[in-house]
C-alpha cells in the first residue's frame, strides 16, 4: 500500500525580530505597521533603521485596518500543493488607508474563516475599500484577510 | 565633465553557446566549461591567457571549478554579480572595468543553468524566502504571480490591453521561427492561441511566461587595442549601467511610491550618461523577457517612449524586424532559451557582428537590458 501523502501546508512566514511585532499584532486581531519615531511615517516592511531618520528607534503604530485594493492576481496551478487544492483563487495588494504606499498583500475573502476561493475574481475591482480581519494561517502564524468594507 | 573612461575601452571578441534543450545530459559544470572554451576559441585566445571571470551569484559553478577546468592560469579578477536576471549585462560590465582599470586583460563571462530538466526554483519550499516574507504565505508564489501583481495594475493606469502583450510575445516568436538554435524554431505562434492559452497567472497567460531550458553561454572580453588584431570583428562595450532605484524591493518591488517606474528608470540614467547613443539612435534591442510586461516597462524605463505609452508602441509591428524598434532578435527568453538572459548578450553580439538570423541591416549599436524588476543592468555595445 502507498504510503499517505503528507498533509499539503501553507508556507510559513519566517518571522524574524524586524516583523514579530507585526505577526504579534494580528495575534491580537490587530493591525500595526512600523513607524519613525521621529517623523511619524509609517515604513514598510520593518527594518532596523528608519530610512527618514536613523538615530530614532523604529516604533509600531496601530492603524485602522482599512484601505483599497491597488492591484490583484489570480493563480492558477501549477502551484505549491496546499495552494493548487484552493487555486483559482485570489491575492489582493491593498494600499492602507493611513499611507497607501503601504500596499500589503493578501486574500480577499467572503468573511471570517471563508476560504481562499470565496470571492468570485471576476468582482474584484481596483480601487474598491477594504477592511482587515484575522486568520490563523497554521501554528501560531496569523496573517491579516481582507474583507470588502460593505460587508461582514 | 563626466571622464567617460569606460566608453568603448573593452570588446566582445568572442562567444559560444552550447545546445538549447529541455533536456541536456552533461552537468552544468560541463555545459559552462565547453561554452567558456568554445568562446575562446571564437576569439583565437589561449585558454592560459584568461585572468577575469565574471557571472551571476546563482550561477552553480564557482571560480575554482571553471578555472581548473579551463586550464587557466593566475586569475586576477573575478566578480559575482546578484539578482538573477538582472546581473547579464553586468556580467559583461564588470569585466569590461576590470579590463579598462587593468586589473585584468583576459576577462570570460558564462552562465550555465538546467532551469528545464532541473525543479523550479518555487517548488518545494517549506517557508518563504526572507525577501518573500510579506506576499509568498499569502499564495503569491511564484515569479509569474509577482509580475502579474504590477501587470494588471500597469493596465488598470494606461488601458494596456492582453493585445499589447501578445504583441511582444508574437514579435519575439517570429525571431526565433527564423533561428535555428530557438527551441521554438518550428513552432509558430497565433494571436488566436495566444489569446485562447491557458491562465498562469491572471491577466498573464502560458505565453507570457519564457521558457524552461537546459544550457549555457559564455562571452570573451579584452581592451579595444588588443580587440583590433583578433579574428572576429571586436564589438565593444559603449556604455554599461546598473539601477538599485530608492526602496527597491527583488521582484516584490510594492513598497516604493511608484511601483511602475522600476530599476530600468534608475539604470538608464547611468547608461546613457556617458552614451553617443540615445534611446532614439538605437538599431535594434534584446529586452529582457521572462515576461510580456518586462518589456514593455522596459521600453518605458530605457526611454523608447513615454510613460504609459509602451502598450500602443508596441503597436503595427513596430517589435519586428522592419519595425521601429525590433527586439529579441533570436527569440529572447520567451523563444529561444531562457537562461537568465545571457542569449540576449551574445544575440547582440551577433547582431553587430553581422550574423544574426533575423539581421537589422547595418546595425551599428545595440541595447542589452538585464530584468526588470529586480536590480538591473543594461550595455549599449556598438560595432
Amino acid at each position: 500500500m502507498a504510503e499517505k501523502e503528507p498533509a499539503a501546508e501553507p508556507l510559513l512566514p519566517p518571522i524574524d525580530a524586524d516583523s514579530a511585532p507585526f505577526f504579534e499584532a494580528c495575534r491580537r486581531g490587530e493591525l500595526h505597521i512600523q513607524q519613525c519615531s521621529a517623523t511619524g511615517r509609517l515604513i514598510f516592511p520593518p527594518r532596523p533603521i528608519s530610512p527618514f531618520a536613523p538615530h530614532a528607534a523604529p516604533g509600531w503604530k496601530r492603524v485602522s485596518g482599512r484601505g483599497t485594493v491597488w492591484s490583484f492576481v489570480v493563480p492558477h496551478p501549477p502551484l505549491l500543493p496546499w495552494y493548487s487544492e484552493r487555486a483559482p483563487y485570489n491575492v489582493v495588494l491593498v494600499a492602507l488607508d493611513e499611507d497607501p504606499t503601504v500596499r500589503l498583500a493578501g486574500n480577499l475573502v467572503a468573511g471570517a474563516g471563508a476560504a481562499l476561493d470565496s470571492i468570485d475574481p471576476a468582482t474584484i475591482r481596483i480601487g474598491e475599500p477594504v477592511r482587515a480581519i484575522f486568520e490563523r494561517l497554521a501554528g501560531d502564524v496569523v496573517v491579516p484577510r481582507w474583507v470588502r468594507t460593505s460587508e461582514a | 565633465m563626466l571622464r567617460a573612461v569606460l566608453k568603448d575601452a573593452a570588446a566582445i571578441v568572442g562567444i559560444a553557446q552550447t545546445p538549447f534543450a529541455k533536456r541536456l545530459e552533461p552537468s552544468e559544470k560541463a555545459l559552462a566549461a565547453q561554452a567558456i572554451i568554445a568562446a575562446l576559441e571564437d576569439a583565437g585566445i589561449e585558454r592560459s591567457e584568461v585572468d577575469g571571470m565574471a557571472s551571476y551569484t546563482m550561477e552553480s559553478n564557482d571560480e575554482v571549478e571553471i578555472a581548473k577546468n579551463l586550464g587557466a592560469g593566475d586569475i586576477t579578477f573575478f566578480s559575482q554579480v546578484g539578482y538573477g536576471g538582472g546581473a547579464g549585462p553586468a556580467c559583461v560590465g564588470h569585466l569590461a572595468m576590470a579590463i579598462a582599470t587593468g586589473q585584468c586583460r583576459v576577462g570570460v563571462a558564462w552562465r550555465s543553468r538546467k532551469r528545464g530538466s532541473g525543479t523550479r526554483p518555487w517548488a518545494g519550499a517549506q517557508q518563504a524566502s526572507a525577501n518573500a516574507l510579506w506576499t509568498r504565505p499569502h499564495g503569491l508564489l511564484r515569479p509569474v504571480d509577482e509580475v502579474a501583481m504590477l501587470t494588471r495594475r500597469y493596465m488598470h493606469e494606461y488601458g494596456a490591453t492582453r493585445e499589447h502583450l501578445a504583441n511582444v510575445a508574437l514579435a519575439v516568436r517570429g525571431m526565433a521561427n527564423r533561428n535555428p538554435h530557438a527551441l521554438m524554431f518550428e513552432k509558430t505562434l497565433t494571436r488566436e492561441e495566444y489569446l485562447s492559452s491557458r491562465w498562469i497567472s491572471e491577466p498573464l497567460c502560458l505565453f507570457d511566461n519564457c521558457l524552461e531550458t537546459d544550457g549555457a553561454l559564455a562571452c570573451v572580453l579584452v581592451s579595444a587595442e588588443r580587440a583590433r588584431d583578433l579574428a572576429k570583428p571586436p564589438v565593444y562595450l559603449h556604455a554599461f549601467g546598473q539601477g538599485l532605484p530608492a526602496q527597491s524591493h527583488t521582484m516584490v518591488n510594492y513598497w516604493c511610491d511608484d511601483p511602475l517606474r522600476g530599476p530600468a528608470w534608475a539604470c538608464a540614467k547611468q547608461l546613457y550618461r556617458t552614451s553617443d547613443f540615445g534611446p532614439q539612435d538605437l538599431d535594434v534591442a534584446q529586452l529582457y523577457d521572462a515576461f510580456t510586461p518586462l518589456i514593455l516597462l522596459s521600453l518605458e524605463g530605457y526611454g523608447f517612449c513615454a510613460r504609459g505609452e509602451a502598450g500602443p508602441f508596441t503597436e503595427g509591428g513596430a517589435l519586428e524586424l522592419g519595425g521601429r524598434l525590433p527586439l529579441n532578435t533570436s527569440g529572447g527568453g520567451m523563444s529561444e532559451a531562457y537562461v537568465h538572459g545571457f542569449n540576449l548578450i551574445l544575440e547582440g553580439v551577433r547582431q553587430l557582428r553581422g550574423t544574426s538570423t533575423s539581421q537589422v541591416k547595418d546595425a551599428e549599436s545595440c541595447l542589452v537590458t538585464g530584468g526588470e524588476g529586480v536590480p538591473t543592468s543594461a550595455l549599449i555595445l556598438r560595432r
